[in-house]
């Protein structure tokens, strides 16, 4: 017998043990560990402060959706050794591998930034980025009287880069609805060189913050937070004062990466970019939040890099070349608050740009612009993660690669 | 967009950033810091080659990540590069402007 192991039980490993449970020749055994019991719907959390979902609405047991082939291993991940293809668990178990699929993700660190954690936090700084912080926000806004609303991201790469902004315009139309908007002022701070850092997205989508009444501060790179005076101060010496500050903290890999000796700066693991194999040693692939690559963080990025997996990891155990194929896909809904979204959809080489999609030239779904039938994309979108997504079943018309019909490239100047 | 900068033709996106790492010169550089306000000096090549080598290595860059360089922290950093310290190194380094996804 032949043992492959997936760390982490997340969007990722749990549709790579669906895929592979599906392909992989009978004598391999299939494992996969994470500490947790529950599956939370991620994509979900940014509607939890605003009373749209309930924590029920988003959590279903990790091992639904494992397969009965697969062994579910929950347990903390002390480290990998790679040198003897072998993972130490908490309890002492240490599970040999032929092949290990590294699916751990990405998590806030609050603690990176001097003065972000202490008595303040989940009081008047908060995250939405864990479901307690979703939770506690939601308590938070519902009893809020008003005041400066700071939506903030730390550094760059964060998960789901879009979220920060979808925050922010759900923020103004929640309170314009409570008949408080005149109460609120809300302004957007971002390491970047402003809330959209790509030309044909800016020019698109530009007009929506002003329109909205939200404030960008650009360039702003945290260096400390006073929880006290309710005030950031950045490397150059700007401060920026909040009544209520919902942040995006730096972002990190898992621990075990660093225990393990093979992230960079951040626990994030260098891997190929167009095949997925770790850089680390032959024998490990990664996917999802966990790689370097520069793709977004987002579960559809994780849903495309699936397919090229599976088919890389099938090649590698019969000893044949691997693909290169991954083209740094994502495919993401933006909410842009009363019941409209955004879609785009864009890879390594091509930003976003407007255009059709799922089909080329018809649609439904119209890119980079607002539209209600993109925000029921965005809501239908929770029974297609739950049923089709991490279970590893086909989406119809959707592609691992880009489709680069029905876009318009055009409007990109070069 | 091309331009033309001590002498050679430059490809230059709609930003003002390098189109081609391959066109980079010292000369280009010089000229581009100028435009930004920066004076190049000896403590600013280093990091500028620093920046080019992780691009050709595909890594991701962060500030953090120069702050961990070992050849800057943080704070030199913005002292050589004031007021968005990647976007203008990465400019006057030639590499592409560090972006989000929209």
């Amino acid at each position: 017998m032949k043992d492959i192991v997936i760390l982490g039980a997340g969007t990722a490993g749990t549709l790579m043990s669906n895929h592979l449970a599906k392909r992989l020749p009978e004598e391999w055994r299939i494992h996969i560990v994470d500490q947790r019991k529950i599956h939370h719907y991620q994509p979900g959390y940014l509607f939890i402060p605003f009373g749209v979902y309930k924590e029920d609405d988003i959590i279903k047991p990790i091992e639904k959706f494992i397969p009965e082939r697969v062994e579910f291993h929950q347990q903390s991940i002390l480290k990998v050794d790679q040198s003897l293809d072998r993972v130490y668990l908490e309890d002492g178990t240490a599970l040999s591998y032929d092949v290990l699929v590294i699916a751990t993700g990405t998590d806030i660190a609050p603690d990176e930034i001097d003065g972000m954690l202490g008595p303040h936090w989940h009081k008047s700084v908060f995250d939405f980025y864990t479901l307690e912080g979703a939770v506690k926000l939601h308590d938070k806004l519902d009893s809020w009287e008003g005041g400066h609303l700071v939506v903030h991201v730390a550094e760059m790469p964060i998960k789901c880069p879009v979220a920060p902004l979808e925050f922010a315009f759900l923020a103004d139309a929640y309170f314009e609805q409570k008949g408080m908007r005149d109460k609120v002022e809300i302004t957007f701070v971002t390491p970047m060189d402003g809330a959209f850092t790509k030309p044909v997205a800016s020019a698109h989508l530009g007009h929506l913050l002003e329109e909205k009444g939200i404030k960008v501060v650009p360039n702003f790179n945290i260096m400390s937070l006073d929880g006290d005076k309710k005030l950031m101060m950045d490397y150059e010496g700007q401060e920026v004062t909040y009544d209520l500050l919902v942040t995006v903290p730096t972002n990190k890999g898992a621990e075990f990466v660093e225990r393990s000796g093979f992230g960079d700066e951040l626990n994030f693991i260098p891997t190929d970019k167009a095949t997925l194999q770790s850089k680390v040693k032959e024998n490990i692939f990664v996917i999802g939040d966990a790689t370097n690559v520069p793709a977004s963080k987002a579960g559809s990025v994780a849903h495309f890099e699936g397919e090229i997996l599976l088919e890389n990891v099938l090649r590698y155990i019969h000893g044949r070349e691997l693909i290169s194929e991954f083209d740094g896909h994502a495919n993401c809904f933006v909410e842009t608050g009363h019941g409209k979204a955004l879609l785009i959809d864009f890879n390594y080489s091509h930003q976003p740009v407007s255009g059709t999609f799922p089909i080329p030239g018809v649609g439904p779904l119209n890119l980079l612009k607002e539209s209600r039938m993109n925000h029921m994309g965005k809501m239908a979108f929770k029974w297609i993660y739950w049923n089709m997504l991490i279970t590893g079943r086909h989406i119809p018309f959707i592609t691992a690669k880009m489709n680069e019909a029905g876009k318009n490239f055009e409007e990109v100047e070069l | 967009m091309e331009t033309t900068i001590a002498g050679q033709n430059i490809a230059l996106n709609a930003e003002g950033y390098l189109s081609d790492l391959n066109q980079w010169t010292r000369e280009v550089a010089i000229h581009i810091a100028n435009e930004e306000g920066i004076t190049l000096n000896d403590e600013h090549w280093p990091v500028i080659e620093y920046l080019q080598e992780q691009v050709r290595n595909e890594t991701p860059l962060t500030i953090r990540k120069v702050g961990k360089s070992g050849i800057v922290n943080i704070k030199e950093f913005y002292a050589l590069f004031p007021g968005g310290p990647l976007k203008k190194a990465s400019r006057i380094a030639g590499i592409p402007k560090p972006a989000s996804c929209i």
